[in-house]
C-alpha cells in the first residue's frame, strides 16, 4: 500500500453533468464540502475560504486550482487537514487533490485521489493527533497490512 | 520527515522484514537482497532518525527492530485523512442524488 496517496471511488446516481457542476462550481462544492469560498474556480487561480462547520469557522482553506477539464477532471493543491489557525503552512509542501469523472451504469463514477503525503513533515502528523477531537476507531492496523 | 522515510522500496521492504521476522542483524537483513550492507545500514539509519526502527547491540553486531508505535501513528494519520474523504464523498453523493 502506498504511503503517499489516498484513493476513493464512488458511484453517484446522478448524470455526469450534475456531478460535474457539484464539483466545479465553487458554491456547490462548498455546500457539500462544507466550506465557504470567495470566488469561482479557474485554472491557476487561488480560491480562499473558511470551513463552514459550526465551531470550525476559524479554519481557513486555500485551494490552488490546477486543471479543469469539463465533465472529466478537476484538480487543486492545498494543505491537507487538519489545520491549526495558529500555524503558518505556507512553507509546507501541499498535497494534490484530483477528481475524475467517468460514465458508469446508472450514474457517474467518481474517483478522488489525494497524493503527496510522503512530503508532509513529521510535525504535521503529530499535530493531527493533538487536534483530533472526533476520535476514530479501529485505526491501529498491524504493520504487515500497512507495508504490504 | 516520517513519510519521506517511508517512501522508498528498500526501506519499506526492510520494515516488512522486521515486521515478519522480528529483530534482525544487518547481515541477515542484507541476505538475498542484492543491496550492500553499507546501503542497508544507511537505510536503517534513515528509518532510525525518524524513530521507525531502533537497534540494540549484540556482541559486535547491531540488531534492528521496529518502533511499532511510531509506524501506527503514520498509518493512523492517513486513515484520518481517508475518513474525512469518505465523509465528504458521502455528502457529495447525497447532494447530487437528492438535488
Amino acid at each position: 500500500m502506498s504511503t503517499d496517496r489516498i484513493e476513493k471511488r464512488v458511484v453517484l446516481r446522478a448524470p455526469r453533468a450534475r456531478v460535474w457542476r457539484a464539483i466545479s462550481d465553487a458554491k456547490e462544492f462548498g455546500t457539500w464540502f462544507r466550506i465557504t469560498l470567495d470566488g469561482a474556480f479557474a485554472e491557476g487561480k487561488t480560491v480562499r475560504g473558511r470551513v463552514a462547520i459550526p465551531g470550525h469557522e476559524h479554519l481557513k482553506v486555500e485551494m490552488q486550482v490546477e486543471r479543469i477539464e469539463p465533465e472529466r477532471y478537476f484538480s487543486y493543491r492545498w494543505h491537507p487537514y487538519p489545520k491549526d489557525p495558529a500555524i503558518d503552512y505556507s512553507a509546507e509542501p501541499m498535497t494534490l487533490v484530483e477528481f475524475t469523472l467517468q460514465e458508469a451504469e446508472g450514474g457517474t463514477a467518481l474517483t478522488i485521489v489525494e497524493s503527496g503525503f510522503d512530503r508532509i513533515p513529521l510535525a504535521r502528523r503529530a499535530e493531527a493527533f493533538r487536534m483530533n477531537t472526533e476520535g476514530w476507531g479501529g485505526q491501529i492496523k498491524n504493520l504487515a497490512a500497512y507495508v504490504s | 520527515m516520517l513519510f519521506a522515510a517511508l517512501g522508498d522500496a528498500t526501506r519499506l521492504s526492510l520494515l516488512r522484514r522486521l515486521s515478519v521476522d522480528g529483530p534482525l542483524s544487518i547481515t541477515r537483513l542484507s541476505e538475498g537482497t542484492g543491496v550492500t550492507r553499507q546501503a542497508i545500514t544507511k537505510h536503517l539509519n534513515t528509518l532510525g532518525n525518524v524513530g521507525l526502527v531502533r537497534y540494540a547491540r549484540r556482541g559486535r553486531e547491531r540488531v534492528w527492530e521496529l518502533e511499532r508505535k511510531r509506524l501506527d501513528k503514520a498509518r493512523a494519520y492517513l486513515d484520518r485523512v481517508a475518513a474525512q474523504w469518505d465523509a465528504a464523498a458521502a455528502r457529495l453523493k447525497a447532494f447530487v442524488e437528492e438535488g
